[in-house]
């Protein structure tokens, strides 16, 4: 077991695990995005409500669920001990000046963009997922079956014109932690081949700037209709 | 030229450090940036003042060793080693700040003079290749494909500056680490070591106190020798695949 402790407490260790659960959520970001969408089609919630019953009630999809916020704080937890140590790093005195000609700005910024979307995620799982598990829900009947009214509870939140400007400018956030951190990711498991960088890094960016963008553009057609 | 410069200043390791100005009324655009500053020590001596210490030594930008931090960037504005940048570079009038490298695992030993001997810690660790005694062998007796000769041969090229750590937010050294690894994990000679190869040099370049990479390419932009980042992959796929397959064989136990 010796050498496993070393893999996974050694720096490279610590930044696979960052990659391997950020690749995750990046899939996780992809299904969600799909189960989203159909907030867009026009029957009144329907379509969304059944799929939310569903997602709340698999046993599957919430192993699954439980999975993924043990993979977000292992991310975070991952990301505040490289960055303390990425600090003491540099020394006790820091330098005058610095440049930022040679790297990108998405880069050097993760940090502040994670905690953005920290942040959105405390508020979204606040109104969105601790209100259909845990709050009390205006239930709905199709075809003689009951589901939780969750439509509802988007609407009234997607109604209010602060509330979709922070949910797009949170997505922003989204998008450029994505920009950097899928290639980056792949780059940090020695994925790096002539073949396959240009396929990641177009994939990496394009993701980045559609799923984000299409999250975003959910609560703004919402309030306009 | 008129130049104002702004040197850090610092006597010893455990000393408090900080910026002392210098005006310089006559500098040539055609110094090199070395040689301005040993117009400034000249003057400085002629005074009765401290000379300010800087690294320096081939000047003629193979050995590694000058490792100045100009105006927010390692080796200043060109990507070339500090004793190849000359003063036309900067303009008139122009100040300029010069600090040493930054980083715990190069503590200050005066002015602008950093220990990178923890360089040489992680290549004593296992950068290195074992080579028979005996009869000269064969030029091209082994088999190397020009491609991977020339990836290794730009592994190679990287002189030990420490301008990766110092441009880098995190003083990661793994530009550094990932060129020694690389160099010989593409060659037939570096197999027989290439796993213990790196496996000891990640453990001491965390041992020393470097930083981990967040992929910024902040070194692959200032490395004067143009590594490419393509050796961290490298790296960590060496690394991650040591950790994962390699074991110990009990000497004398006469196989399954």
């Amino acid at each position: 077991m010796k050498w496993f402790i070393d893999l996974f407490t050694s720096t490279l260790g610590r930044k696979a695990l960052m990659a391997l659960t950020g690749l995750f959520l990046v899939l996780f970001l992809a299904v969600h995005l799909a189960g989203n969408l159909q907030l867009l089609k026009d029957d009144g919630g329907r379509a969304f409500n059944i799929y939310a019953e569903f997602m709340s009630t698999n046993p599957l999809i919430q192993t699954v669920s439980k999975g993924n916020f043990a993979f977000i704080l292992l991310h975070i937890a991952m990301s505040v001990y490289l960055t303390i140590k990425n600090r003491q790093a540099r020394g006790p005195e820091g330098y005058a000046i610095t440049s930022g000609k040679s790297s990108a700005w998405t880069s050097r910024n993760m940090g502040i963009l994670g905690t953005l979307v920290l942040v959105f995620l405390v508020i979204h799982l606040k109104d969105f997922y601790g209100q259909m598990h845990f709050g009390q829900m205006e239930i709905v009947e199709y075809e003689g079956e009951s589901y939780r009214n969750i439509y509802a509870t988007v609407s009234y939140w997607f109604d209010k014109e602060w509330y979709v400007a922070v949910y797009v400018f949170c997505m922003a956030a989204v998008g450029f932690h994505l920009w950097h951190g899928f290639t980056s990711a792949f780059q940090t498991l020695g994925w790096s081949h002539p073949k396959y960088n240009p396929v990641i890094n177009f994939v990496g960016k394009a993701f980045a700037v559609v799923v984000p963008a299409l999250f975003a553009l959910i609560p703004i057609w919402m309030y306009l209709n | 030229m008129k130049i104002t410069l702004k040197i850090w200043r610092q006597k010893g390791t455990n000393d408090k450090g900080s910026f002392k100005t210098y005006k310089m009324d006559h500098a040539s655009p055609d110094m090199s940036f070395l040689e301005m500053l040993d117009v400034l020590n000249n003057d400085l001596v002629r005074k009765g003042e401290e000379p300010v210490a800087f690294d320096h030594d081939c000047r003629e930008g193979i050995c590694g060793m000058c490792s100045l931090y100009i105006n927010g960037r390692p080796h200043g504005p060109l990507q070339t080693t500090t004793c190849q940048l000359h003063m036309r570079s900067f303009s008139d009038g122009e100040t300029i700040t010069i600090e040493p490298w930054r980083a715990k695992a190069f503590p200050i030993i005066k002015d602008l003079v950093v220990d990178r001997t923890a360089f040489d810690r992680i290549q004593q660790a296992g950068g290195y290749v074992s080579v028979n005694t005996g009869g000269v062998p064969d030029a091209n007796e082994i088999p190397v494909p020009k491609k991977i000769a020339d990836e290794a041969m730009d592994a190679a090229q990287c002189i030990g500056c420490g301008a990766c750590v110092a441009a880098c937010k995190n003083a990661s050294a793994m530009l550094f680490v990932s060129a020694k690894v690389s160099q010989f994990a593409l060659l037939p000679q570096g197999q027989p070591e290439r796993m213990e190869r790196a496996e000891k040099m990640v453990a001491r370049m965390d041992a020393e106190g470097f930083g981990a990479c967040t992929n910024t390419r902040a070194c692959e932009a200032e490395c004067p020798k143009g590594i490419k980042i393509t050796n961290i992959a490298r790296m960590n796929r060496e690394y991650f695949a040591a950790m994962l397959t390699n074991y110990e064989v009990e000497a004398g136990a006469g196989g399954d």
